[in-house]
């Protein structure tokens, strides 16, 4: 069984949001094993791991959408919750203005509309068509959906696909900021492993099971995160800490492993 | 009223009030691709008459068991997962069809109103008909609009509307018997050959100048009436059944509205170039 570790932030109780030990099985196989997950206010936690690796099962079993088969899933009473789905496509034989879009989620506040597309910086967009927007626009107005209801927590499924590098950049800024600006819990999941690491508090490595969990910097030199992601990758990824100026020299204390 | 007393009216209120529920129905059955859907209840529907007459049943209520029967063994169908639901449909609605006509080919009194039902008769309307098509319709269009924010969420996205909380399976069934009953109060008039087209042909035209949902339904509705109207005269000039002069006049709006859409697009480009141009201008 992995052991679950928490950052600081998380310690305090007062969690958003709390998988505990949730199994989720379909024709005979465990999507997911036993995965604990927990999201605290303002704390941002990103899922990372390869494709077909359950994190989106785990969005959807945090969404409640997909009952664990086993486990159990906590959330704040009350909780709201803004969603973001990764790759949503649009039929175009349907006409919808983003301002019409925002306003379509059962817990928009329309009062909310303006000022959030402003925060992502789409006001400019209010009226264009959702069919005529840029991968990033898209992402932004995606992103401005989510918040229209004043969530404590957001859910945001792979919130930088189809985005070019310098946008995904921007991307993460906004998150970060919108955490700042709001305060509300922040679950994000990636499959890209190098920018995600900056806008992040907490990382929870997914491979059905949960191998790895912690600070961006300690999942990093994990045993268990080189074993899936391989060492090109992790050398690859191993560069970041010197690109955001972090301090990397040797002798820092060691992580306990996680398995 | 004594203006329902001249058949033109009767029929001219009777096709508004179709137009109408097909207008707005119509727009999901675009959205969501239920043409085919439509199509093979349409079918259906000619087995409903069928056994209606056999077994002395009123008509409506025996297509609407057919209907009934046609969604669970579709929805039953589905489930195995291993032919996609156009095969089961086209299965499913020409089976309909012809153990319709087959059934019908046993009846001799029948035989001779085939054409009706097949293309429609709204000259033919009684007022009976009349209760029943704005009763229906307006049982509908009031599911249809109470529902409205619902369907629409749904419809442009399943798990995003599943994670806020929609009944997703529900609103999917509770749309399908819509569909069902839309079709069922246009049947008289359209026929059920051609049904499928009064659900397609307006939304479609609609989509050119739509700019959200909303807007694409009334528009629907509008020119579902407008293609009524011109249907209904052209019936009456040249002596056609009404259903087929009812989808073409819908057909020829659809082809004006291709034009004027790519018009009114290029238009609104350019007012966008315009605006962006100025404030470009005064920004510096």
């Amino acid at each position: 069984m992995p052991e679950v570790r928490m950052s600081a932030a998380a310690e305090g109780g007062n969690a958003l949001l709390e998988v505990r030990g949730v199994t989720v099985t379909r024709a005979g196989r465990d999507l997911i094993h036993g995965v604990h997950l927990r999201v605290a206010p303002g704390e941002i936690v990103t899922l990372i791991g390869p494709n077909g690796a359950g994190k989106t099962t785990l969005v959807r079993v945090a969404l409640g959408i997909v009952r664990p088969s086993a486990g159990a899933v906590w959330r704040r009473p009350g909780l709201r919750v803004g969603y973001a789905p990764q790759r949503l496509h649009i039929d175009p034989t349907l006409p919808l203005t983003v301002r019409r879009f925002l306003t379509l989620s059962p817990a928009a506040r329309r009062g909310l509309v303006r000022p959030i597309l402003e925060e992502v910086g789409a006001l400019h967009l209010e009226s264009s068509m959702l069919t005529d927007l840029s991968g990033g626009e898209f992402q932004r107005v995606l992103m401005a959906r989510a918040m229209v209801g004043d969530p404590q927590l957001l859910i945001l499924d792979e919130p930088v696909q189809g985005v070019d590098v310098a946008g995904q950049v921007e991307l993460y800024d906004l998150i970060a900021q919108i955490r700042r600006n709001h305060g509300c819990g922040v679950l994000l999941i990636s499959h890209d492993l190098h920018l995600v690491m900056s806008a992040t508090d907490r990382v929870v490595c997914l491979n059905h099971h949960v191998c790895c969990t912690g600070r961006p910097a300690s999942v990093v030199r994990d045993p268990a995160y080189l074993e899936l992601f391989g060492p090109r990758t992790a050398a690859g990824l191993a560069v970041y800490p010197h690109a955001a100026g972090h301090d990397h020299r040797h002798g820092d204390p060691p992580e306990p492993p996680a398995t | 009223m004594a203006i329902l007393d001249d058949f033109f009216w009767r029929a001219l209120v009777a096709g508004v009030g179709v137009a109408a529920v097909a207008g707005l129905l119509g727009c999901f059955v675009v959205w969501r691709r239920m043409a085919y859907f439509g199509d093979a209840l349409a079918h259906g529907a000619l087995l409903g008459v069928a056994l209606g007459f056999a077994l002395r049943l009123e008509v409506n209520l025996a297509i609407l068991l057919v209907f009934l029967a046609f969604a669970l063994v579709l929805t039953a169908l589905q489930s195995q997962q291993r032919l996609a639901t156009d095969t089961l449909l086209g299965i499913l609605s020409h089976s309909a069809l012809a153990l319709g006509l087959v059934a019908i080919s046993f009846q001799e009194r029948l035989r001779t109103d085939l054409m009706g039902v097949l293309f429609g008769d709204i000259l033919a309307v009684s007022r009976a008909d009349l209760v029943w098509i704005y009763g229906g319709g307006a049982l509908v269009v009031t599911v249809t609009l109470a529902l409205w924010p619902k369907l629409v969420a749904f419809t442009v996205h399943e798990e995003l509307a599943r994670a806020e909380g929609a009944p997703v399976g529900l609103l999917r069934l509770v749309l399908m018997l819509l569909v069902a009953c839309a079709i069922l109060v246009a049947m008289k008039i359209i026929g059920i050959l051609l049904i499928t087209a009064l659900l397609v042909i307006p939304a479609a035209a609609a989509r050119a100048f739509a700019r959200t949902p909303e807007q694409m339904a009334a528009l629907a509705v509008v020119i579902g009436c407008l293609a009524v109207l011109g249907g209904l005269w052209g019936s009456l000039t040249w002596d056609t059944p009404s259903g087929p002069a009812v989808v073409l006049a819908a057909a020829v709006l659809f082809c004006l509205t291709l034009g004027s859409g790519r018009l009114v697009h290029f238009l609104r480009a350019r007012r966008r170039a315009a605006r962006a141009a100025r404030r470009e201008a005064s920004g510096r």
